[in-house]
């Protein structure tokens, strides 16, 4: 099952990192993605700093920041395509960023049968 | 509940998690297999009463739920993609594993469900439950129940929780036994009063049986097994004929059950014999102590205190602080004034309950602090909704101090 992982934090707790601590923790990052190749579909992306969301709002308001006034922000996401949902925590438990304060990894399971809206 | 509610009852919670666990896996839906069960538990409970059991009944279970599962594939629109189910699955008969319900019970026990709705779902799924039976049992109201038993097994099918038992027991084991401890004594709780067409308490205990049998190197479900048979085989003595309830000094031992005490003794061996204790295990031996002291005079409290002090290491929550606290009063005067002020220590923890205020007035009154433990009891009725506990606590306030050590 494909299963989208959205990489989230909290901007003012992450604040309190050290700078070599919050370096050491980027620096596994890349290598998770490439341990973890064979049950990720999809790197998706990493998303510029949450000072630059712009949202476009029902009847075409543009206003300068996030959707949601959340503490929390999405700074990235990936496409994981594995067995299951256990399979999918466990995965989801390895993200290295976990190890620092007010960081958090959602999970959603990707529409992957249409059949139900025909 | 009369015999014949009795059979019924015990055949519905022996099949219904078998069905379950045997109709998605032939339909490759959770959601519509448990259904389907759960409208076959419902037409038995109406066709048996009516009718009388029929000859097997767990064949005439699984005939209307695997018509039901049909039906209500048919009904949305997926009936080519079910026969073609069937026709993959070929002749894999139903409900002959060597145990379905334990991969079942973890599903709906899934870290990823709300807490309020595993155990809602696993007294429905694994043991056959009626929504408004589950909604009886716990006063809750019906729709908020069905609601968010509805939520779940979507939660289950949509993020491809699968019926299995995960790699990680250490991880998934306790939730799965806290949700059977909580069935437990939720339906203590609220067994005042009312009529029941199911023993909750029966059903609690017996699932924990079933979990510890299929899992019988985990020391720790031999441990709830224990503690959920010794309590239930007191459950006789812990209620009036006009429903008050009965605190463990007062209770008539006669009317605890030996032999459910001596298979809790066996399961209690049993956990010992893995050599990893917990805290169901600790729970158990204290509620073994109880069970095995002819009085409550004659309790061996040096022991339970001693048991109370691996317990709380393992669970240092303030309840059981205070159950703690409650068993070293009954070491003497002395230990009565330390227990006391074990007791106040808690208070930022335990203000809004209940057996907080009652306990911190039985030990005032002990010490003869009588004002302030009539204060401390008005506090304490004040927080109480139970009934029978209300009758309980007022019933004292008239009186005569009455204490709890369980």
């Amino acid at each position: 099952m494909k299963y989208v992982l959205m990489f989230t934090s909290d901007p003012a707790q992450l604040a309190s990192v050290s700078e070599d601590d919050a370096q050491a923790v980027y620096g596994r990052i890349y290598a998770w993605f490439q341990e973890n190749a064979a049950s990720i579909a999809d790197s998706g992306a990493e998303l510029q700093p949450v000072e630059t969301a712009t949202t476009v709002k029902h009847g075409g308001v543009v206003v300068d920041g996030p959707f949601n006034e959340a503490k929390e922000v999405v700074g990235g996401f990936s496409v994981i395509d594995v067995a299951d949902m256990d399979a999918a925590i466990a995965l989801a438990r390895t993200w290295p960023h976990l190890e620092l304060p007010g960081v958090a990894v959602e999970i959603r399971p990707m529409v992957e049968d249409y059949s139900q809206f025909e | 509940m009369t015999a014949s509610d009795a059979l019924l009852a015990t055949t519905i919670r022996e099949e219904s998690g078998r069905l379950v666990a045997a109709l998605s896996r032939r339909f490759g839906d959770f959601d519509v297999a448990e259904e389907a069960v759960q409208g076959a538990v419902v037409e038995a409970v109406r066709s048996w009463r009516r009718d009388g059991a029929p000859r097997n009944p767990a064949a005439w279970l699984t005939t209307a739920a695997q018509r039901n599962a049909l039906d209500l594939l048919r009904a949305r629109g997926r009936q080519t993609r079910a026969a073609d189910r069937l026709a993959a699955s070929g002749s894999s008969p139903v409900g002959n594993a060597i145990d379905d319900r334990i991969p079942l019970l973890f599903a709906c026990c899934h870290p990823a469900l709300a807490p309020e709705a595993r155990l809602a779902l696993t007294l429905r799924a694994v043991i056959g439950l009626t929504t408004p039976q589950i909604a009886r049992a716990f006063l809750v109201n019906e729709q908020t129940l069905a609601q968010r038993i509805v939520r779940a097994k979507r939660k289950i099918v949509a993020t491809g929780i699968r019926l299995k038992v995960p790699d990680d027991l250490d991880d998934r084991l306790p939730d799965v036994l806290a949700v059977v401890y909580l069935a437990y004594n939720e339906a203590f709780v609220a067994s005042s009063g009312g009529t029941h067409d199911r023993d909750l308490g029966a059903d609690a205990a017996w699932l924990a049986e079933v979990v510890a049998a299929s899992l019988p190197a985990q020391a720790e479900a031999w441990g709830l097994a224990a503690l959920l048979r010794i309590q239930h085989g007191r459950a006789a003595a812990r209620f009036t004929a006009y429903g008050d309830l009965v605190l463990l000094r007062d209770q008539d031992r006669s009317l605890w059950d030996a032999g459910a005490i001596k298979r809790a003794g066996e399961h209690l061996e049993r956990a010992a014999s893995l050599h990893s204790p917990g805290r169901y295990q600790l729970q158990a031996a204290i509620a073994m102590c109880h069970a095995e002291a002819p009085s409550w005079e004659e309790t061996d409290w040096l022991q339970i205190v001693t048991l109370y002090g691996f317990l709380i290491v393992e669970d240092p929550s303030p309840v059981v602080r205070l159950n703690g606290a409650i068993a070293l009063a009954q070491l003497g005067p002395d230990q009565a004034g330390v227990a006391l002020a074990d007791i106040e220590r808690l208070a930022p923890d335990l203000d809004g309950y209940h057996l907080w205020h009652a306990t911190r007035a039985e030990l005032l009154r002990l010490l003869g602090r009588d004002a302030e433990a009539a204060a401390a009891d008005q506090r304490a009725l004040a927080l109480t909704a139970n009934e029978a506990e209300r009758r309980l606590i007022q019933t004292r306030l008239r009186k005569h101090p009455l204490i709890d050590g369980s």
